[in-house]
């Protein structure tokens, strides 16, 4: 079952909170003369711990939040895994010819900060002499042309494994991976304690250093809760696959964007899909497969 | 009852506030520390974390190692308490409970430098159990906030019962201090054995990934918290009535010589295996020791580190030297600082450079990182001062008539 249909009543747990903090939360807000919503949003609960009208509560809150900030109309969605699927990536690496498109078709469609800027696609540049050695990688490169004749480039992003350690070593349960798969953070109740950073063996974990810089006419107002919606600063963040496009059946931005239609995705457990296929008549293979992480990004060579 | 806590209290007030000229002035430097550090710390708050050097490649850095370093000071406590109380030697017995003392600065200590680390420090109670969400059994760090916190309250426990029934004049209660004191072994180890294993449970570091991190850790940290204890016996000595016995210092530097040898020991046995089988994952201590394709940050402190051990070692090892007095604090300097060096600089940022993807990334703390790491310690001091200065006389009374206070 996925944390999304979770529902609890009120327990005990929302009982201590209300009284014991209530009183603590008061005092502080009051120093900090703060209002109402401060206080509300200190002893909020965990997202997917709420019933479904507290969501939707919640969810028209960040949306009259969000709209207000941006100046346009913004919508946050909490759309749930669908049933039989679950997701994949294909990576083809003879294709891939490092223009980095991806990187900002991604900062845009996931309303990532541009100053500072946070990328959730790494393109890394290898020598075609080493094969792929990280330590020798390079994700700086500016040539005046792409692809170099000396290069091949190799492109990372969350690699949503099956056996995350990032879900793993996360302190207060704000990360985790729901039934299609997507390794997903609520960025309402991240402590920003780095942990998943440390633990993600790809680098695909962000962290927001400071307030995310966004220029209002470049926000994306279509959102989902666990996805990309604007984050706060402090919290961690990560791709999601474009869960508010994917899980409406649409394909993530980056996909789309690809020049060279290096980039594959599709539902696993379906036999027909282009996903099933690559893995069937394509040979693949993940990052660090000896770290045991199975990731569901695959990378192949098609030529 | 009551009345009781109610005039200990009151009493003990009065005892922390009581003092000549210079323990004022040395509260007010600590204060005035403490208030540059808040004052950094808020900038970070309200600008976010981006004030510190830490960035994505190093996401953790100098706070999460002068943690690292100070669970390794609280847990030191266990260097008195078990010659005093498990073998029941009483020269050390008399002063143990400085051990204890010190234990609690340093978790306090500990746990602010968590508090601002975090990102979001207004969500510090998802940590908490029942009231949070915290993730256990799989969160090691989830661990670490539980034995941190047991180890507080053990200590705490311990030290206000003693210094209540002393305050008093009742005998404490053996019943109660003596099954506190047995589990205050094993918290103690089990505070430093957890933090170990937040980094050598992480499979994307190598550098980290070690089963002989844990065992170094508890080394280290039995040569690093008896090393600021032995300083602070010889200034509590010299400024309050309290007696010391020479022997009682002689004999914890001598069980700092062995902890140090198995240091140095097991941090050979990681050095062979990192260099003999030369792998891709090497690269970690290579930067450390020598530097990598230029970036050296890191080189001059971990050999600084590495000397300061071995010097401080010999120092140790041999009777004539540990039991002079100028070459006996000339070794506690030294193994300070080696193992501030060793757990705060050399442990948490080589693990992180070059990141996973192979990027290097050179950090150094900012000024705003070492304004509040430098208010936290000024906590932390003020913290211990003023519970010595409490302790001290209490403890002192059934000795006879309470000494008359230095006029200022």
């Amino acid at each position: 079952m996925s944390e999304f249909d979770h529902e609890r009543p009120v327990d005990r747990r929302s009982l201590l909170i209300g009284t014991g903090l209530t009183a603590m939360a008061a005092i502080s807000a009051t120093v900090a003369g703060a209002s109402n919503q401060f206080i509300e949003r200190l002893l909020r609960e965990r997202f997917s711990e709420l019933g479904p009208e507290r969501k939707q509560q919640i969810l028209d809150d960040l949306e009259r939040e969000y709209s207000e900030r941006y100046g346009r109309s913004v919508e946050v969605a909490d759309t749930p895994p669908m049933d039989g699927v679950e997701f994949g990536y294909g990576l083809d690496l003879s294709r891939c010819v490092g223009c980095r498109r991806c990187v900002y078709a991604c900062v845009h469609e996931n309303n990532q900060s541009r100053n500072p800027q946070i990328h959730w696609i790494r393109v890394l540049r290898m020598e075609k002499e080493q094969g792929i050695e990280l330590a020798e990688s390079n994700a700086y490169y500016e040539p005046a042309e792409v692809p170099e004749p000396d290069a091949f480039y190799l492109p990372v992003a969350c690699q949503q494994c099956r056996n995350p350690p990032c879900v793993k070593v996360c302190p207060v349960k704000a990360t985790w991976q729901d039934a299609d798969g997507i390794v997903v953070i609520d960025s309402d109740w991240c402590i920003g304690c780095r942990c998943c950073m440390s633990a993600c063996p790809y680098g695909a974990r962000h962290f927001n250093w400071t307030d995310p810089g966004i220029p209002a006419a470049e926000i994306n107002p279509n959102t989902h809760y666990l996805g990309n919606r604007p984050r706060p600063k402090g919290v961690v963040e990560k791709c999601t696959f474009c869960i508010h496009r994917t899980r409406k059946g649409r394909y993530p931005a980056c996909v789309e964007i690809c020049p060279v239609g290096a980039r594959k995705f599709g539902n696993l457990l379906d036999e027909s899909s282009e996903m099933r296929y690559l893995l069937r008549e394509k040979r693949v293979f993940v990052l660090k497969e000896e770290l045991n992480t199975r990731p569901r990004f695959y990378y192949f060579y098609a030529t | 009852m009551i009345r009781d806590i109610l005039s200990f209290v009151t009493g003990s007030a009065r005892l922390a506030l009581k003092g000549g000229r210079i323990y004022h002035l040395w509260l007010v430097g600590l204060t005035a520390l403490f208030v540059w550090g808040v004052t950094a710390w808020w900038q970070q708050v309200t600008g976010g974390l981006i004030v510190t050097n830490m960035r994505d490649q190093v996401s953790w850095a100098f706070y999460i190692g002068n943690f690292t370093f100070l669970v390794g000071v609280a847990a030191a406590a266990v260097m008195l308490v078990i010659p005093a109380y498990v073998y029941d030697w009483k020269p050390i017995k008399e002063i143990a409970i400085f051990g204890e003392l010190l234990a609690i600065s340093a978790i306090v200590m500990c746990m602010l430098f968590v508090l601002v680390d975090v990102g979001r420090p207004d969500r510090v109670w998802h940590l908490m159990p029942f009231f949070g969400s915290l993730n256990l059994p799989s969160s090691i760090l989830g661990w670490d906030v539980l034995v941190l916190n047991l180890y507080l309250i053990l200590n705490l426990a311990i030290v206000a019962h003693l210094l209540f029934t002393a305050y008093h004049d009742r005998p404490y209660s053996h019943r109660f201090v003596a099954p506190l004191l047995l589990l205050s072994i094993p918290a103690a180890v089990g505070i430093h054995t957890v933090t170990a294993f937040v980094y050598a449970g992480v499979a994307a570091r190598p550098f980290w990934n070690s089963a002989i991190l844990a065992p170094r850790f508890l080394a280290s940290a039995f040569c690093s918290g008896p090393a600021i204890l032995l300083i602070l016996f010889q200034i509590l000595r010299r400024t309050s009535s309290i007696e010391i016995k020479e022997e009682a210092i002689w004999k914890i530097a001598e069980l700092m010589a062995y902890a140090m040898f198995l240091n140095l020991f097991l941090f050979g046995a990681e050095i062979f295996k990192e260099y003999y089988s030369n792998t891709s994952h090497l690269i970690h201590t290579q930067y450390l020791y020598s530097g990598v394709h230029g970036h050296d940050a890191l080189v001059p402190y971990a050999w600084g580190s590495l000397a300061c051990s071995v010097i401080a070692f010999l120092l140790f090892l041999f009777p004539a030297t540990r039991r002079n007095l100028v070459t006996l604090n000339l070794g506690c300097l030294l193994i300070y600082t080696g193992v501030y060096i060793e757990k705060g600089i050399a442990l948490v940022i080589p693990g992180m450079t070059p990141d996973t993807l192979g990027e290097f990334y050179e950090y150094v703390p900012t000024l705003s990182e070492v304004r509040v790491g430098a208010g936290i310690f000024a906590a932390g001091f003020l913290v211990f001062t003023l519970l010595c200065k409490i302790a001290i006389p209490i403890l002192q009374k059934d000795s006879g008539p309470q000494p008359a206070t230095l006029r200022s």
